[in-house]
């Protein structure tokens, strides 16, 4: 079956990220998009720790312990690259500065809520972190996740069946078989399918109906 | 002449009660006052309902602290990760009480008490679990729902420089959650690298303004972090 590469998902969102936007990329996958936008384009990466200008990783030798993102890793600061605390970082996030932010995800509906903190085969307590403040906060919200899991089930679906982090913020999907766009009052649009599937077969693996670009 | 500069860990833990809520600084390990967790186990105080972003990994600091039952309740945004052992399997067996908070909430929270603002209204966690029994109000035409001030007892904090003023500076990504921390406690305790003349802080570098703080304790933080 064809499948975009994890780097292929993280390639294309790269591509749709204009100059001058400020970005935060959730744990995870989304983090793989930074090392896809050229630094020759200027976008301000702000990771919620209280870091804005984010830079490329440390060359070896030239870590700073004191230095990391939200995934706990170290990084470096770009010139301009700026520190303030929780609070005026969240105020960023949380009072609509940051105009987009990449979450991964467990489940998109088409109506743009996403659920991507807790499942309900969890035993153990779930982690919120900041996903919440993001998905209400941020402009946009962009999901790069698998399009199904990995026993098959659709993860693009009609209503959420997991626990919510937000409601009808999601505006784009990255899937490792498609690029989706989800427009208020319609729901999925396909912007682009892996080459060698067809719509039927991408139809077949959502769970919400798919709509065309007209 | 105001002194905050106390010399030993036990003076700067001094005094803490039983039934204490404690803030602890740091995002991960990085801010995290290691030492002042440490002679907080060493203190004794119990029952304690602690804040912070993360519930400790492996079995030191703040996981030791909860592995040997003196902490009652916590209140953070991300328990889960690698390394919480010892709060998955208090959670397990229903030995600690959580009360998960999303991170820029549960910062607004202490930012809000240290500025003596109640409560306050955000759109985060609108419509989810976490908003459950919480008060909503619409403004504007969007669904907001109502967050309570979340005060201290104590906050233990690292900081890079201070004076004997208690004038605090930070060490890059370090400053998380300790600024606000500082603001929302009673009793502010701050652990830091290097203890400076008074004057030697340029004014406009001061982070976190004395006036927030009580207690000083220089700790070396140790080869690799200087």
């Amino acid at each position: 079956m064809p499948s975009y590469s994890r780097t292929d998902m993280a390639a294309k969102a790269a591509a749709d990220i204009p100059e001058g936007w400020v970005v935060n990329l959730g744990i995870g996958m989304p983090t793989l998009i930074a090392d896809q936008v050229p630094l020759s384009r200027e976008v301000i990466f702000q990771s919620e720790n209280g870091v804005l200008g984010m830079g490329p990783a440390p060359e070896k030798g030239h870590e700073n312990p004191w230095l990391i993102n939200a995934g706990k890793q170290m990084v470096t600061l770009r010139p301009g690259g700026s520190i303030c605390h929780h609070a005026d970082s969240f105020a960023m996030i949380r009072g609509g500065h940051i105009d987009l932010c990449v979450l991964g995800g467990f489940e998109v509906a088409e109506n743009g809520d996403l659920a991507n903190w807790a499942t309900s085969e969890n035993d153990t307590a779930p982690a919120v972190g900041g996903a919440m403040d993001l998905g209400a906060g941020a402009k946009r919200l962009w999901v790069v996740m698998d399009h199904t899991t990995k026993d098959g089930r659709p993860k693009i679906v009609e209503r959420c069946g997991y626990p919510l982090t937000s409601l009808g913020s999601v505006s784009r999907v990255y899937t490792n078989l498609a690029v989706l766009d989800v427009v208020p009052g319609l729901g999925f649009v396909v912007r682009d399918i892996v080459p060698g599937m067809s719509l039927e077969e991408l139809q077949a693996k959502s769970g919400a109906k798919l709509h065309t670009q007209s | 002449m105001i002194n905050k500069i106390v010399n030993t860990l036990a003076e700067a833990l001094s005094g803490v009660k039983d039934g204490s809520t404690v803030l602890i600084g740091g995002f991960g390990s990085v801010g995290q006052p290691d030492a002042l967790i440490e002679a907080l186990i060493e203190q004794g105080a119990k029952d304690l309902t602690c804040v912070a972003n993360n519930a400790g990994t492996g079995r030191v600091g703040l996981a030791r602290l909860m592995e040997l039952g003196r902490v009652r309740k916590i209140i953070c945004s991300f328990p889960r990760s690698a390394g919480s052992v010892v709060f998955e399997e208090l959670y397990r067996e229903g030995k600690i009480e959580l009360e998960i908070v999303p991170q820029g909430t549960m910062a607004e929270r202490m930012r809000a008490a240290g500025a003596g603002i109640p409560a306050f209204y955000t759109a985060t966690s609108h419509g989810t679990l976490l908003a459950k029994g919480k008060e909503e109000r619409e403004f504007n035409g969007r669904k907001y729902v109502m967050e309570h001030a979340l005060k201290a007892d104590v906050a233990l904090i690292e900081a890079w420089e201070a004076d004997r003023w208690g004038n605090l500076t930070y060490n890059l990504s370090g400053r998380n959650f300790n600024p606000v921390m500082a603001m929302a406690a009673d009793l502010t305790i701050a652990q830091v690298q290097h203890i400076v003349e008074l004057g030697a802080i340029d004014p406009e570098r001061v982070a976190t303004p004395g006036i927030f703080v009580n207690r000083v304790v220089r700790v070396d933080r140790g080869e690799g972090w200087v």
